[in-house]
């Protein structure tokens, strides 16, 4: 299957190229496209449909975005974030550290119906206690403490509250082209797993805050 | 021996208070190494595969055209993936070595392609792309961009590259296009520069500390592929080949280090 997919994706470059001295412009943009779905095939749950790109993914491959397109995303993609069904927005901060610590979940060598991790370490400080942190994110340390928020469930702090709930619900409402996964539209995470996730950052007694 | 070379290097990075210090130890871990990285062992048996009569036609690989005509190993390294006439295609050492096992030797190039990493004959390719890059030790990457189809896999390669999907929306240019980033403690290469393309790239095939295995370009990229959440790259796949140009002709200049060893 993929060699055969190969060898048609060689094909077409084979054509491209000789046609090109006479016609200089090539479609790479479709070229790319081609030999991408030549190129991949299922393997556990990481199903085929994942190559496929929505809006987002497929502006954000692009060098740059234009400021339409950016307005035009954040705007959709805010739309999509829902709030916790219970009204809850706090879970348990020792869940959620266990979930930051956590970077599996979906790749095809994970087994189906094994919730995933948050995979928060591998990009963001959180904790003083971890030493092994990524930095392609910015440090998440003292994220609740360094914007005022003492005690969660005060009116005052419902602002900071909703925004790190989208945030981790849907990144690119913010930032339409951010490195970070849209956990909850993606349904990476589960609402109790960004509960979790959310007393980690804003619970004044998580190692976060201290 | 394989087994303790990545406990002594795990125990090294485990034992210590702060990431500075463990980055410093693995660093004079690999300084240790340096003069012995154990994929010499890899070499040694690649140089021998490559001489010795195999496969159906019971014939070596000698008369291989790795790109600098048959039988030529020095320098190839460097200047692939490139165009090749015979096969119509733009290959890479693995691909190309997949050809010269086919037609040489009379094995089934699809079969090998499908059996999984450090297996059978696939465990042979790990021998010989060792080999193979070791004899270009030293040398620049200059990787010839005069056909059109390389030009082609270069500009396809680098929208491979950007190309975001999958349920985290990841490219490899979410970890791999700024400098001075890291996962973990593990520092990541800006595949976007001649500078670290030089290091990335230029890196594998490499010995991997963590894993006592000697993994050719295909299986780092693999793994990328796994790590992103992206279905599975066929072994040897165009788009695996044009990320070898993208990146192979960035580092254009940069000094080859391959085998190199690795986290």
């Amino acid at each position: 299957m993929t060699s055969r997919g190969s060898r048609g994706a060689a094909a077409a470059i084979g054509a491209i190229a000789a046609g090109c001295a006479m016609a200089p412009s090539v479609d790479y943009d479709k070229v790319a496209q081609d030999m991408i779905k030549a190129s991949f095939r299922e393997q556990g749950q990481a199903t085929i449909d994942r190559i496929q790109q929505d809006e987002v993914q497929r502006i954000c491959s692009a060098p740059a975005p234009s400021p339409t397109d950016v307005k035009r995303i954040e705007t959709a993609e805010l739309a999509t974030i829902k709030p916790p069904s219970n009204g809850r927005y706090l879970g348990d901060w020792r869940e959620g550290e266990k979930l930051a610590q956590n970077g599996r979940g979906m790749t095809w060598t994970d087994p189906g119906g094994v919730p995933a991790g948050g995979n928060c370490y591998n990009c963001h400080q959180l904790s003083k206690a971890e030493i092994s942190f990524g930095t392609i994110g910015p440090s998440l340390y003292q994220y609740g403490k360094l914007r005022g928020v003492d005690d969660p469930a005060n009116p005052a702090a419902a602002p900071i509250v909703q925004y790190t709930w989208g945030k981790i619900y849907n990144a690119k409402a913010y930032n339409a082209c951010s490195e970070m996964p849209r956990f909850g539209h993606a349904k990476v995470l589960s609402e109790q797993q960004i509960q979790d996730l959310m007393a980690l950052l804003l619970d004044p007694k998580s190692p976060v805050n201290q | 021996m394989k087994r303790t070379l990545a406990l002594a290097a795990l125990a090294l990075s485990a034992g210590h208070a702060t990431a500075q210090s463990s980055a410093d130890e693995i660093a004079k871990y690999r300084a240790m190494l340096a003069d012995g990285n154990p994929a010499e062992l890899w070499e040694a048996k690649g140089e021998a595969l490559w001489k010795e009569p195999r496969g159906p036609k019971n014939a070596s690989l000698q008369q291989c055209d790795l790109g600098r005509g048959p039988g030529v190993v020095k320098g190839a390294f460097v200047a692939l993936p490139r165009w090749f006439a015979d096969t119509g295609r733009v290959q890479d050492l693995e691909s190309r070595l997949l050809t010269c096992m086919q037609t040489l030797q009379g094995f089934d190039a699809a079969e090998i392609a499908k059996t999984p990493f450090g297996r059978g004959e696939q465990a042979n390719i790990e021998s010989l792309v060792a080999w193979i890059s070791a004899e270009s030790r030293g040398m620049k990457f200059a990787l010839p961009q005069a056909h059109p189809a390389e030009r082609t896999m270069y500009e396809a390669g680098k929208r491979v590259f950007y190309y975001r999907a999958g349920p985290y929306d990841f490219a490899c240019a979410t970890c791999h296009s700024q400098e001075g980033k890291r996962i973990r403690l593990q520092d990541l290469p800006d595949l976007t520069t001649a500078k670290g393309a030089g290091l990335g790239f230029g890196a594998w095939p490499a010995y991997r500390v963590s894993s006592g295995e000697l993994w050719g370009m295909q299986r780092r990229l693999n793994d990328c592929y796994r790590q992103q959440r992206f279905p599975y790259p066929g072994y040897t796949s165009d788009a695996t080949i044009a990320l070898g140009v993208y990146m192979g002709v960035t580092a254009q200049g940069a000094e080859s280090i391959a085998p190199a060893l690795k986290r």
